[in-house]
This record gives structure tokens, C-alpha cells and sequence, in this order.
């Protein structure tokens, strides 16, 4: 069904932009070229996160704090090993991305905690980050119940992830 | 705020190396971890490439007019008095496409533009609701199709790299229907005192 559906949205896309007058392949490039900036801009972060990462991981401490979350963790549903991505997603994207990345290529990513990792890193965004970059442009600074109201849609993509890798 | 979690971490895995005496293991892990980002960032980079320049046509193709007419009524229910502003609701539902299509790079200016402009309406004093609800919804994923996760997926060898589509849907969903509901029903025990 997906192999199907992925060609199916480049063509349709692709093939709709042509059909109301869009010089298609000039404005791929332009997103293309946009891509490759994202991928660049964010390495940087990622060889500082990932380094620490994996620091954390040789040294046991994701383990362990794994293992004393566990409790806590499996009433939520999530796979402890996942602790870790849940606690750094909302503070740093390119954090969560390593740690997301690094559960992937550790368990596989077809296996269990894999594909929750993945479809956590998907469902949710770096909410406190995006609180700090709208409240600092306007210069707000009582954020009322940005917070709290963010971080409860935090913990429900996290809670619904695991749940939804399960039932699909 | 970064830089405080970058450092504990840091220390944390000293310290935590030391006392577990796994110093050698840590030691030889910074230099997996700054070549593994490399080599993630080579895996995946050609997939973002192609995904975002497929959404950049998508959201040229004029796609993204359609979604702005599909929201209005959804639009209506969450911005309640501002929605009448015309300027501000193309901000937001521009915001919102750009969202959804996951075009990141677009989605943030344009959200700051709209934040603006909705802030103007509501006098610039306070805390109003309208700033607010466009917030928190972009602190919750809309994005339809998971690129760069997928892209991750493919280059650890995933049978099907999007298959997780839609239990990330799921999930989205079910993330953004609270942040709107929560927002809303715990407004009045925040109050805005600066007004």
C-alpha cells in the first residue's frame, strides 16, 4: 500500500505543479538546494549531540536512567529505551534527532523500540524551543500556559506513538 | 539552554565512566559519536534533498490554497475575534501549509509574522489568547509525510521506510487535539495579568 502510495505522490505532485503552470524542475532545485542547506546547518549540532550521545551510552548512564524511569515509563506504554529521546525532544531538535537516529541504528529500524523512536521523533516537535523563538521575537514574557499546555502534547505524542506502533 | 544539557551530559558520562570504571569504552566512544553524525548526515542528506524539494513544489503549485480555503471554519473556532482579520488568517494558514508540508525553513518565518501580526490586533499588551493558540499548535507536529525520519529509517536498511505514516498520524493528531483543548479549557486559570 505505502510502495504504492510514496511514487504515486512524487508523480501526482510533481505532475499537478506542471499541469498549473509551474516550471517544476527550477523550483526543485530551489527546495532541493534548501534541503541540502537544512542538512548542513544542522550537522554541526549533531557531531556535538551525537558525541555526548554516545558518551552517555558507553559510560551506562542511559541505561540506568532508563531503568530507574522504567517504572514511570512502562505505565506510559513507552519502551525504555526511548526514555532519553522523550526527555531531550522537546528542548533540542538536532538532540533528538541523534538520540532517535542512534535507538534506530541500535535496535533496527523495524524492530520494536525502533519504530517508536521513529514515529516519536515524527509526531513531535521541539515544543520548548518553538515557546522561546515565538515569545523571545515578541518579546513576551509571560508565556501563561504555553508551557504546560506544550508539554502535555509532548507526552501525549509520546504516550500515542508507542500505542499507534502497536495497533498498526 | 542547550549549553547546560551539553555539559551535564558531558560530565554525567565522566563521571559516570569513572564510577563505573568504563573509562576505555567512553573514551573510544566520542570518536564513533562524531563520526556516526557524519555518516548519518551522508545517509540521509539525498533524501532530504529530494523531499524538500518536492514539498517546495507542492507548496508553489498553489496546494496551498486550497488547504488556506479548507481551514477557514477551523480557523473561525480557534481565533474566535481576529479571524476577521484577513492579513492575519493568511499568515496563519500559510504557517500551517507550510507545516503540514513539513517546509520548515518557511514555516518559522512566516509563524513569526503571523505571531506579529496577530499580536497587533490584540493591542501588543499581554499575553493574548490568538498568539497563544497559534504557539502551541506549533509546538505539536502537523507534518503529513515524516521526510527526514523516513530518510532515517531507509539508511539503517527499513523494509518500508513509511510505513510508520500512519501511526505518525495517529499520534499528530492526537498530540494537536490536546495542546488546542487543553489551551483552551485552561485559559481562564492563566490569566493574562498584564492586561
Amino acid at each position: 500500500m505505502i510502495s504504492v502510495l510514496v511514487p504515486f505522490l512524487l508523480f501526482s505532485i510533481c505532475g499537478y505543479a506542471l499541469y498549473s503552470g509551474i516550471d517544476v524542475f527550477p523550483v526543485f532545485l530551489q527546495g532541493a538546494k534548501k534541503g541540502l542547506d537544512a542538512a548542513i546547518q544542522i550537522l554541526p549540532t549533531l557531531v556535538g549531540l551525537l558525541t555526548a550521545v554516545y558518551m552517555m551510552r558507553a559510560s551506562g548512564v542511559i541505561d540506568f536512567v532508563g531503568e530507574i524511569l522504567s517504572p514511570m515509563m512502562s505505565i506510559l506504554g513507552i519502551p525504555k529505551e526511548c526514555t532519553v529521546l522523550a526527555l531531550l525532544k522537546p528542548i533540542s531538535g538536532g538532540g533528538g534527532l541523534a538520540v532517535g537516529s542512534e535507538i534506530i541504528k541500535a535496535y533496527g529500524p523495524d524492530s520494536y523500540c525502533g519504530r517508536v523512536a521513529a514515529v516519536m521523533l515524527g509526531a513531535s516537535e521541539t515544543s520548548l524551543y518553538t515557546i522561546s523563538i515565538y515569545c523571545g521575537y515578541l518579546g513576551i514574557k509571560n508565556t501563561r500556559y504555553a508551557v504546560p499546555v506544550a508539554i502535555a502534547g509532548d507526552i501525549v505524542a509520546f504516550v500515542t506513538s508507542a500505542f499507534f506502533v502497536k495497533i498498526f | 539552554m542547550l549549553s547546560k544539557v551539553w555539559v551535564s551530559f558531558l560530565g554525567i558520562s565522566f563521571i559516570f565512566g569513572v564510577l563505573t570504571n568504563r573509562m576505555d569504552v567512553v573514551s573510544a566512544a566520542y570518536i564513533d559519536g562524531a563520526n556516526a553524525a557524519i555518516e548519518l548526515i551522508v545517509s540521509i542528506v539525498g533524501l532530504m534533498c529530494l523531499w524538500s524539494g518536492i514539498m517546495e513544489i507542492a507548496y508553489q503549485s498553489g496546494l496551498s490554497s486550497y488547504i488556506a480555503r479548507g481551514m477557514r471554519p477551523i480557523l473561525r473556532l480557534l481565533f474566535g475575534k481576529a479571524s476577521k482579520d484577513t492579513q492575519a488568517m493568511e499568515l496563519v494558514s500559510a504557517n500551517i501549509t507550510a507545516n503540514m508540508l513539513g517546509v520548515s525553513n518557511a514555516a518559522t518565518p512566516i509563524g513569526l509574522q503571523a505571531v506579529s501580526r496577530l499580536y497587533q490586533i490584540a493591542g501588543r499588551k499581554g499575553t493574548p489568547d490568538s498568539v497563544l493558540t497559534l504557539i502551541v499548535l506549533n509546538t505539536a507536529s502537523i507534518q503529513i509525510i515524516p521526510t527526514t525520519v523516513a530518510a532515517i529509517r531507509a539508511s539503517y536498511g527499513a523494509a518500508e521506510p513509511f510505513d510508520i505514516m500512519p501511526a505518525v498520524w495517529g499520534a499528530s493528531l492526537c498530540s494537536v487535539i490536546t495542546v488546542l483543548f487543553l489551551a483552551r479549557m485552561i485559559r481562564n486559570r492563566f490569566p493574562d495579568s498584564s492586561v
